[in-house]
């Protein structure tokens, strides 16, 4: 919230591309970029929320910054700490001040695993308690996320997905985390559990002084959320600005397009709306196009965009775009 | 709109028999679409609006699904009563589906032409070559660039957004009266949504077709619907025009749900609004008002008794007790 404060995250440059191999052998015929070259900071306590279509890159750029990829270049650097090149045994170390949620809880939580378990697993992982005092420490938690402390000896299945994804958060909180990465955290909820969640994520954030990174399809919920906004087209980044700024004045076609895809819940807004309807589907990252990945959809396209990589500049205070037609 | 009735739902009650007893997935459901018309039928996950709309077609998986009562008419004739032959005259020709997925509802080891052609072929009798003809023009219409080889290619070769265009044209291609859509746009992205909702938009002008639209996005709803039926616990709670659910929500799920989505335009909400609890257990309905445990204004009479929806205002009906009460009082 604090524009002062500290930078907690760099990301500088930061690219995973994947191989894609064929035959016996496994021989390298091509790569995914499916991160190619961004760059962000996090402020301490702020929410950077991350938005962009499937295929993006978003899921796959939250994973590097964990390091639960190795990255193909570029640094990620916590808290001054450059994490991409520590040794597994001091990587390890790390690891309890960064901690993720995951979209689905269903798949994120072992089903054969008691809810005390899977809470308890970090805090054993990374000896902060034992015994009694662990399982305190697991009521505290359970407490903290709006559960009943009585559950520890229950099973994932025995709860409801709102809950379940509780359960995800209270895990992620276990080891005093400074820094969190959400990833899709309620796209799999329904809407009225959506904001059940929401509102917790943000209450632990004023109590425990958090940040953030929200990975979301959802451009509302983000714009409820984040404090600063990054949108992601095809494995790079397009735009950066303040949540204000970005919603307000989208500068890239890309922006401009997604914001006016998503419904309104207002009937008569939504008939009225002019709506940019991109033509045709997302490249494959495999092959992306040349120059300005957006050409092939962009309305506004020129013969420049084929030919060169839009530069990453700073339009305006804290207004980042990558686009050769925004002036 | 005119006020012809096409398909009239009477007491619709479908149950689920499942291992931990009998599930009400669609409980006492009474609703008309009339020509042209677009419903959009809202609800969260479990609230029974698939099982609703699957239930007109009748594809309930039968067991454990079974339609247990009530009436589902359709041009006056009932369709719960007809045999498996009579119902596929129905279905496709008559009264057309889209799903969710696209890529399990299309057959991944047959040609696209094979999978449009069928359908031509079993209802309007062309032989397979006029079938191919028509069939290159409905993935013209809905916007598949070179239609005349994208034909042969088989569903791998789509994206998801061009096989729901594809499914669409399967629905269209006998010109139904009636077009089920069940929550088609949700595994798409939102630009790809944008795209098939312009498509149905057109193609609905075009063809005059009336559609059941099932979703759980409220904004979906907002931009395609004429009229909307609110969900919860298998019962239908709130049924109004478009404009005047969104402007005057009455049950309190609705003003619930309304409240608690997030804007795109505007002032920011500091603390998003929020329904406590969790959606019922269908396994479990009491006799009250399934919203009963989790509604702010509720009464001794909620959880008593169920509400009817009352049908006071032909317009905008609402199930709700508070709001019989509140009724009843100024009046």
């Amino acid at each position: 919230m604090n524009n002062s404060s500290e930078t907690l995250l760099k990301v500088e440059n930061l690219s995973k591309h994947f191989p894609i191999t064929k035959g016996v052998f496994r021989r390298q015929v091509g790569t995914v970029k499916a991160v190619d070259g961004i760059s962000f900071e996090i402020k301490e306590r702020e929410t950077l929320g991350l938005v962009g279509e499937s295929g993006c890159g978003k899921s796959t750029a939250g994973r590097v910054i964990l390091q639960l990829y190795p990255a193909t270049s570029g640094n990620v650097v916590f808290r001054g700490v450059e994490i991409t090149e520590l040794s597994p045994e001091k990587l390890r170390l790390q690891r309890p001040k960064m901690q993720m949620i995951f979209q689905d809880p269903q798949d994120s939580l072992n089903p054969r695993m008691t809810v005390g378990d899977i809470i308890g697993e970090p805090i054993i992982e990374h000896q902060f308690h034992k015994g009694k005092e662990r399982r305190e420490k697991i009521e505290q938690l359970l407490k903290s996320v709006g559960l009943n402390p009585k559950y520890t000896n229950r099973y994932p299945h025995e709860f409801s997905g709102g809950q379940r994804q509780r359960i995800g958060i209270a895990r992620a909180l276990a080891l005093n985390p400074d820094f969190i990465i959400c990833d899709e955290p309620i796209a799999a909820l329904d809407v009225s559990i959506q904001a059940q969640v929401v509102n917790l994520l943000e209450d632990l954030q004023d109590q425990l002084g958090l940040t953030y990174l929200f990975i979301s399809h959802d451009l509302s919920m983000i714009r409820h959320i984040a404090d600063r906004v990054a949108v992601m087209y095809l494995g790079v980044m397009v735009e950066l600005a303040s949540s204000k700024s970005l919603y307000g004045n989208p500068l890239h076609p890309y922006t401009q397009a997604l914001l006016s895809a998503v419904p309104v819940h207002d009937p008569e807004k939504e008939q009225k709306r002019e709506r940019i309807i991109l033509q045709g589907d997302v490249p494959s990252p495999a092959n992306p196009p040349s120059g300005c990945r957006f050409r092939t959809r962009c309305p506004i396209a020129e013969s420049q965009c084929a030919e060169k990589i839009p530069e990453w500049r700073e339009k305006k205070e804290g207004h980042w775009v990558a686009c050769h037609k925004v002036s | 709109m005119s006020q012809e009735k096409l398909i009239e739902i009477k007491n619709l009650k479908t149950f689920f028999n499942t291992e931990a007893g009998i599930a009400r997935a669609v409980n006492d459901v009474s609703f008309d679409i009339y020509k042209g018309e677009v419903l959009g039928i809202v609800g969260e996950s479990g609230s029974g609006k698939s099982v609703t709309s699957m239930s007109i077609n009748r594809l309930i998986p039968n067991p454990p699904g079974e339609i247990v009562g009530g009436e589902i008419f359709y041009k006056g004739k009932d369709l719960l009563k007809y045999s498996y032959e009579q119902m596929s005259e129905i279905r496709g020709k008559e009264i057309s589906m889209i799903f969710q997925e696209p890529m399990t509802s299309l057959n991944p080891v047959l040609r696209i032409s094979s999978q449009m052609n069928e359908i031509l072929v079993k209802h309007e009798g062309l032989i397979e070559e006029e079938a191919t003809k028509k069939s290159i023009e409905m993935l013209k219409r809905v916007g598949i660039p070179e239609p005349e080889r994208r034909i042969y290619d088989y569903p791998h070769q789509f994206s998801g957004g061009m096989r729901q265009r594809v499914m669409i044209a399967i629905a269209l291609a006998c010109d139904p009266k009636v077009l089920i859509a069940d929550e088609p746009t949700t595994a798409l992205d939102v630009t790809i949504q944008a795209q098939i909702l312009d498509i149905v938009k057109r193609l609905r002008k075009e063809l005059g077709m009336a559609i059941i639209w099932i979703t759980h996005d409220l904004g979906v709803v907002a931009g395609i619907a004429d009229r909307v039926a609110v969900m919860y616990g298998g019962f239908i709670v709130e049924q109004a025009p478009v404009k005047k659910l969104y402007s005057t929500p009455k049950h309190p799920y609705t003003q619930g749900l309304l409240s608690t989505l997030p804007k795109l335009e505007g002032e920011r909400t500091e603390r998003l609004e929020s329904i406590k609890g969790q959606p019922p257990d269908l396994h479990n309905i009491p006799d009250s008002c399934p919203f009963a445990p989790r509604c702010i204004h509720v009464s001794e009479k909620c959880q008593n008794e169920n509400p009817r929806l009352e049908m006071t205002d032909p317009e905008h009906q609402v199930a709700c007790w508070w709001n019989t009460e509140k009724e009843n009082y100024s009046s």
